[in-house]
């Protein structure tokens, strides 16, 4: 190789290397991941018992806005981010990202964005309290003063995952070796190509409702006041045009992930590659034309909820075609069960669980009593632990050893999926119960009939935050030392980052591979 | 800031249960991370020991008794890792909830089916495809499971190398579609059924504020306020509980049984949702605008609900009651309250004493007042100011007047309170914050005083 990377703490700082941004974009989402963790917790030991005990209704809200906010952008997103970062190039034959110098830039604005972000907390007034989706005018005239610091850095988190998209679109459509025509390439590599699409066209919307929010609080205009000549439904509407392509854009990167692993273990192709990507299209689509099944309640004409009910009920058919895939390439395999192969399969089954739920939640009558309540908690969490979380540490799993170069504890690995798999399944399944039994979102104090799965839901929450240690343990002992990883790792894995070295040099593919 | 509580941690049933929890994963961290050799021998003793040494070294039945000790401690795990929580919340929950809520409403797992046509209808529509989901749930995983128990590597299966089958793949896309349709169909039809307001009997305005509910019975000068009726002592954990915690409210809304009753749904500052399970009524309540929705119930009885969209501090604290009465109760009801709001009008011209003013006026404070500016008059520091000692208090009546009446010009989270509350009322609450909580102004106010500010 040419060169290594710099000594010390300005080799970070200075990076154009994917693997070097890859991985501060993982230890970054791990952090946040953390700290978003922590403020569940707190959610989960006020909701452990009827009464106030731990904190008050402002700072509940607080905690439950800044939970979704912390680990939808910045944990979920930069994960993902961090993997394309390490794998795309890898996977496709190139040697670094398209545009590296954009690279460092949209990774090193997230942490000011956060800093900023987490600030709140201390300021006058709280921090944004008005839960992640922001309604106004809950978050317009009666928000706290710190709502025009969390507008900012919104518009940051923004301006990073669009450079970054920009940057994952160049380097697929560019740098793919010769050979790798578009219907070889991995599935992962596929899935953020269209991911990529995705956030580049609504994050800009994001950013447009946000600064409507701004222009509302403090340049006098009414977009969102009906005092005014506004409406509060616009908002609603504006948001979910970004917020439900954005629940695709954290959970297509992980059909790519499961995708790559599920065939490893089970020693078996991938079943139906070609609609696989055709599914993933689709899915993407269909994201466009659903946002308002996340208002079926606010009074729109009947026509409009036929429309969204329907659109919706649609998804379920490519996402039902990816599941039988993946459970089709299990079949008649040869499967062996490592960590990340554990990760994959307890994806799919709950993944599938959450997609029930969302099938049920499509149904625009029975989401009149859904709506708004526990159940639906219950689905989104179903869909995005076992889907975004779980992909990401099977991705972990299956990558360390060729980013590492040692293996980690495979014992450790599998304690860790279990207490984090058995830690999910108590802490969200009894939010089913709940919900249907009646118990709103949100709410710091609750009815005593929810005691009794709300203590279950708690206890399974702080185990869910100790599988995690274990992670962390396990990631930091692998990278410090271990069992030599061999070149393929695992058995006749597919794909062009196998045929690198262990830990892959710092410079892979600077003269591109054969691809056949 | 850090709102967090001076409670006393050491006392708290969180910590007292929090020692059983740990005590819990303890036995439970021991037994799955124990070495295996130790593990094993540790319970068995040391002859089994040995001879289990011996077979290993032996390597005859090694395999299969690596297989079945890892299989055991498996499911040790397993069991121990649900079990604990299971039955430490369970006790924790028993402690906690006590006998307030009777062993049949607990543990409830699924919707209820409710008293009007659409709930019910609604009901039979999530079981529907809750069956269907799980007879789909049944085959898949039924099918991935199969494979993993036979499909192994470790049972010497040799992979297979298929990856496409356009006639399985295009089954796998129609069927669902086809079940889709399926659940279309009866979907639509009640969404029309729950879609159709006209012909109503009656008409009821609500208008959500935070946090209450405002019900005006359209036609009539019947008019009022829901409050949530659960003593902050309940809340805060110096009472015990009651059986309707948190759904408990002042003035439940009053409807007559089998007539339909059509709800005009807006709100006053931001947006909250209407929600009565039993009804299956859920709809926003959104600022400048109206939603309709309609019921019919057919039995008798009250029925809780709650709001369901987050509305600001006291989301959680907002309770929806409605008592379904007969018509006749109904009218004897509704004439009753007509009267009520008569003899209110009537005492405007009163004059009472101060005694009496402060009597009332600590009740209206604890109804209307309290949420915001705390039982103590403390406020909340940040975002809601204190009335103990506060410049509007204990400054010149018209100020104090004016913020109560017009509400703030600053904070919108200080409503207009004119059109809220009686003019009795006002004055009685006015009177009561400008000589509790240590302010001693020791004037009056005048329910009079209070119509001649309002038309000035």
């Amino acid at each position: 190789m040419a060169h290594g990377p710099k000594p010390g703490f300005t080799r970070w700082l200075y990076t154009t290397n994917h693997k070097d941004i890859g991985s501060m974009y993982l230890w970054f989402s791990f952090a946040m991941f953390l700290l978003g963790g922590c403020m569940a917790l707190v959610i989960r030991a006020e909701l452990f018992q009827p009464g106030l005990q731990i904190v008050q209704p402002e700072f509940f809200n607080q905690m439950t806005t800044m939970h979704g906010l912390i680990m939808v952008f910045g944990a979920v997103m930069p994960a993902f981010v961090g993997l394309a970062n390490w794998m795309i190039p890898m996977m496709i034959g190139a040697p670094d990202m398209a545009l590296p110098r954009m690279n460092n830039w949209s990774f090193w604005i997230l942490p000011f964005a956060f800093a900023m972000l987490a600030s709140t907390l201390f300021m006058e007034g709280g921090a944004p309290n008005f839960g992640w989706t922001f309604y106004a005018p809950l978050s317009t005239e009666y928000a706290p003063p710190s709502v025009t610091f969390f507008i900012f850095s919104i518009h940051i988190m923004g301006a990073s995952s669009i450079m970054g998209a920009i940057n994952i679109v160049a380097t697929i459509l560019n740098m793919r070796a010769p050979g790798m025509t578009l219907m070889k390439m991995p599935l992962f590599v596929w899935t953020w190509l269209i991911t990529a699409y995705l956030l580049i066209a609504v994050m800009p919307v994001l950013a447009g409702v946000v600064t409507m929010m701004l222009m509302d609080i403090h340049f006098g205009t009414s977009f969102f006041s009906a005092a005014g000549g506004g409406d509060p439904v616009l908002f609603q509407h504006v948001f979910w045009f970004f917020g439900h392509p954005e629940v695709y854009i954290m959970i297509l990167p992980a059909f790519g992930i499961v995708s790559a692993i599920i065939p490893t273990f089970a020693r078996k192709p991938l079943f139906g590659y070609s609609s696989m990507v055709y599914a993933t299209a689709s899915i993407a689509f269909l994201s466009f034309i659903v946002w308002a099944h996340h208002m079926f309640t606010v009074g729109m004409p009947i026509a409009g909820e036929l429309f969204f009910m329907y659109a919706t009920m649609l998804i379920a058919v490519p996402t039902g075609v990816k599941v039988f895939n993946w459970v089709t390439t299990m079949f008649r395999g040869s499967m062996t069960f490592e960590t990340p192969m554990l990760f994959a399969i307890a994806f799919v089954i709950l993944f599938t669980i959450g997609g029930f739920s969302g099938l049920m939640l499509a149904i625009a009558p029975a989401d009149f009593q859904y709506h708004d309540t526990y159940f639906v908690v219950a689905h989104f969490h179903y869909v995005l632990v076992p889907g975004a979380i779980f992909s990401i540490t099977a991705g972990v799993y299956y990558w360390l050893p060729k980013w590492t170069g040692h293996m980690y504890n495979e014992t450790m690995g599998k304690v860790h999926f279990w207490l984090a798999f058995i830690g999910l399944n108590v802490t969200f399944f009894p939010m089913h119960f709940v919900g249907l039994a009646g118990m709103p979102r949100r709410i710091p104090d609750y009815a005593l009939q929810f005691a009794d799965f709300n203590q279950i839901a708690s206890v399974g929450a702080f185990l869910f935050g100790a599988a995690q240690l274990v992670f962390l343990f396990n990631v930091v002992r692998t990278v410090r030392g271990g069992g030599k990883a061999t070149d393929e790792v695992w058995e006749n894995p597919q794909g062009l980052e196998w045929t690198v070295p262990s830990p892959a040099p710092y410079h892979t593919f600077s003269t591109p591979p054969a691809v056949r | 800031m850090w709102n967090i509580s001076g409670v006393n941690v050491g006392q708290t049933p969180v910590f007292r249960n929090s020692q059983r929890l740990l005590q819990g994963f303890a036995i439970l961290l021991v037994t799955a991370l124990r070495p295996k050799r130790t593990s094993i021998c540790c319970v068995a003793g040391p002859l089994q020991c040995d001879r289990r040494k011996a077979a290993r070294e032996n390597n005859k039945y090694g395999d299969l008794q690596a297989m079945l000790m890892g299989l055991k401690r498996l499911f040790a795990f397993l069991f121990l890792s649900i079990l604990t929580p299971m039955t430490f919340a369970q006790q924790a929950a028993s402690e906690a909830v006590g006998d307030a809520v009777g062993e049949a409403e607990r543990w409830g797992v699924n919707m209820t089916q409710g008293v009007t046509e659409v709930s019910r209808t609604t009901y039979d529509l999530h079981m529907l495809i809750f069956w269907i989901c799980v007879v789909i749930g049944i085959l898949v995983f039924g099918v991935m499971f199969y494979s993993m128990w036979r499909h192994r590597k470790s049972k010497g299966y040799q992979a297979s190398q298929f990856h496409e089958s356009t006639l399985v793949e295009l089954a796998w896309t129609i069927v669902p579609t086809l079940i889709l349709i399926g659940m279309a169909v009866p979907a639509t039809k009640t969404l029309y059924d729950i879609y159709d307001t006209k012909e109503a009997d009656l008409d009821i305005m609500i208008t959500g504020y935070q946090w209450k509910w405002k019900y005006d019975y359209l036609g009539s000068d019947v008019s009022f306020f829901s409050n949530l009726s659960t003593p902050q002592a309940q809340i805060h954990n110096e009472l015990p509980k009651s059986e309707n915690y948190l759904l408990e409210v002042d003035e439940p809304l009053v409807v007559p049984v089998n007539k339909k009753v059509r709800f005009l749904i807006t709100a006053n500052d931001v947006i909250h949702a209407w929600w009565v399970p039993d009804l299956a009524v859920k709809k926003d309540a959104i600022p400048g605008f109206v939603n309709e929705a309609w019921t019919r119930i057919e039995e008798p009885g009250i029925y809780r609900g709650q709001c369901a969209e987050l509305c600001g501090k006291d989301h959680g604290f907002m309770p929806v009651v409605v008592k379904a009465v007969p018509e006749d109760e109904y009218h004897s009801w509704l004439n009753e309250r007509a009267a009520a709001a008569a003899r209110i009008k009537e005492l405007t011209n009163k004059t009472f004493t101060f005694d009496e003013l402060y009597a009332r006026g600590e009740k209206v404070y604890n109804s209307t007042c309290v949420a915001c500016h705390q039982a103590n008059g403390q406020g909340v520091p940040g975002a809601f100011p204190a009335i103990a000692g506060s410049k509007v208090a204990t400054g010149p009546m018209d100020g104090h007047l004016s913020m109560v009446v017009n509400g703030s010009s600053k904070n919108p989270a200080m409503q207009a309170f004119g059109a809220q509350l009686s003019e009795v009322d006002i004055a009685a609450v006015i009177t009561y914050q400008r000589s509790a909580f240590g302010n001693n102004m020791g004037d009056t106010v005048q329910p009079i005083d209070i119509l001649n500010f309002k038309n000035k």
